[in-house]
């Protein structure tokens, strides 16, 4: 029941974009059209599912301080967690790479329409912050693959909802200055609004 | 070739200016007609999540113009050796590792400062700014010119945030840099004057809104329409 509490507060209440600001590059750049965004948004849950409990084990096992014991316990003096920048990000972005190749091999269509923000996604702030706070917050690794897949489902939600509101938007007639980012950040101000909502909800 | 051939080639072109035209355009235009978060829509990620106060987005600001300048400076230096496939990762490795060494400091000599923070030190490799200007101008250019703009972009950056959070810790805390300037004023005015602080100010949703106030101001000013 904790891990299904644990899945519920990463997508709502604890929402990558709306609480934490992470991944607004690619959020306000590929939300323009709604199936482009789902696309980018199934490929960032697939990420962050994948690297947050990879991340989590190399965190446990080999970074963490005594986290070398299992090899000799004469190593239980060492802490590498100053390589974690290091190490996390050279997962996701092999993981990345991946994924890259998948759908490139699987979903032409959809690897054009991502363009350059397919390998983007490696430095997509919601991927690494995903690594980081499940570090900071010390997740078992069951624990660490629902947040992974909860914050991507957020996230994806969060895009997929902006890009509705978008394409609609196209008909209204915004001032000039406005147009594009700024009413895009007033749009998802209010859509944190709402989402703030779900604070009240006691998990 | 002789060697005074040689020594005429080289007089013939004289070096540019330690500060010339073009060199000071490189820092001028990111504030403003191109600003890397205003107008090309970058590095929104990582920073407004500090903005709620304008301490620690100083240190955010000061840590992103460090990583900024220095990853530009070490890899316009190993621009011309690094192999074009394996480059993003090349430069995620020398943001990282700059990174790291400011998450390093922050730990040894403020670490206050690097609790409050927390990860979004980390975050400055996914800055999307750091990133845009590897791509777009180090991989390119000469060290020194690269070294000026990347300052140029990380302050358009600072100073953008550095506006969110002026408006944002004056009206939902009602102080600036911990000073508390709505008790000041309702000193000034007796007891029975009191401002009220916008607790809206201080959650993200506040954030979101004076960053698209701001980017309309701006866009307004300078007469830039987004299609």
């Amino acid at each position: 029941m904790d891990l299904f509490n644990l899945g519920i507060r990463s997508i709502f209440i604890d929402n990558m974009i709306f609480a934490y600001f992470l991944g607004m590059c690619s959020f306000l750049a590929v939300s323009k059209k709604v199936s482009t965004a789902m696309g980018l948004g199934a490929a960032v849950i697939f990420v962050l599912t994948v690297t947050v409990p990879t991340n989590w084990m190399l965190n446990e096992y080999v970074l963490k301080e005594g986290a070398l014991v299992w090899i000799s316990p004469s190593l239980a003096e060492i802490d590498l967690s100053f390589l974690q920048f290091i190490m996390f990000i050279a997962i996701i972005a092999a993981m990345v790479q991946l994924v890259e190749m998948i759908v490139e091999k699987f979903a032409p269509a959809l690897y054009g329409a991502l363009g350059i923000f397919l390998p983007l996604i490696a430095v997509n702030c919601a991927i690494l912050g995903g690594s980081l706070f499940m570090a900071q917050r010390d997740y078992t690794l069951a624990e660490s693959t629902v947040y992974g897949f909860g914050s991507g489902i957020g996230w994806l939600l969060a895009i997929v909802a902006l890009a509705a509101i978008r394409e609609k938007l196209k008909y209204s007639h915004v001032p000039n200055g406005l147009k594009g980012l700024g009413i895009t950040m007033l749009l998802t101000g209010l859509m944190g609004l709402a989402f703030m909502s779900f604070m009240g909800i006691d998990l | 070739m002789s060697a005074e051939t040689v020594e005429k080639a080289i007089a013939k072109k004289p070096a540019e200016a330690l500060l010339s035209k073009r060199r000071k355009k490189l820092i001028s235009d990111p504030l403003v007609d191109d600003n890397p978060v205003t107008i090309q829509v970058l590095g929104i990620c990582s920073a407004l999540a500090v903005t709620t106060q304008m301490k620690p987005t100083l240190v955010m600001a000061i840590a992103v113009i460090f990583v900024i300048v220095m990853s530009n400076f070490v890899i316009s230096l190993m621009r011309n050796t690094v192999p074009g496939r394996v480059r993003i990762i090349v430069q995620l490795a020398v943001v990282a590792t700059l990174v790291t060494l400011v998450n390093e400091l922050l730990k040894a000599f403020a670490f206050d400062m690097y609790k409050e923070l927390s990860v979004f030190v980390g975050l400055i490799i996914t800055n999307c700014i750091v990133m845009g200007r590897l791509e777009a101008f180090a991989m390119g250019n000469k060290p020194y010119d690269s070294v000026l703009d990347g300052f140029g972009s990380a302050l358009g950056y600072s100073w953008i945030i550095l506006a969110v959070a002026f408006f944002r810790e004056l009206f939902g805390s009602g102080s600036l840099f911990g000073l508390p300037i709505y008790d000041y004023i309702s000193g000034l005015f007796g007891p029975d004057f009191t401002l009220a602080t916008n607790g809206l100010m201080v959650s993200p949703v506040g954030a979101f809104m004076i960053l698209g106030i701001i980017i309309w101001v701006q866009r307004t000013k300078t007469g830039y329409v987004e299609h």
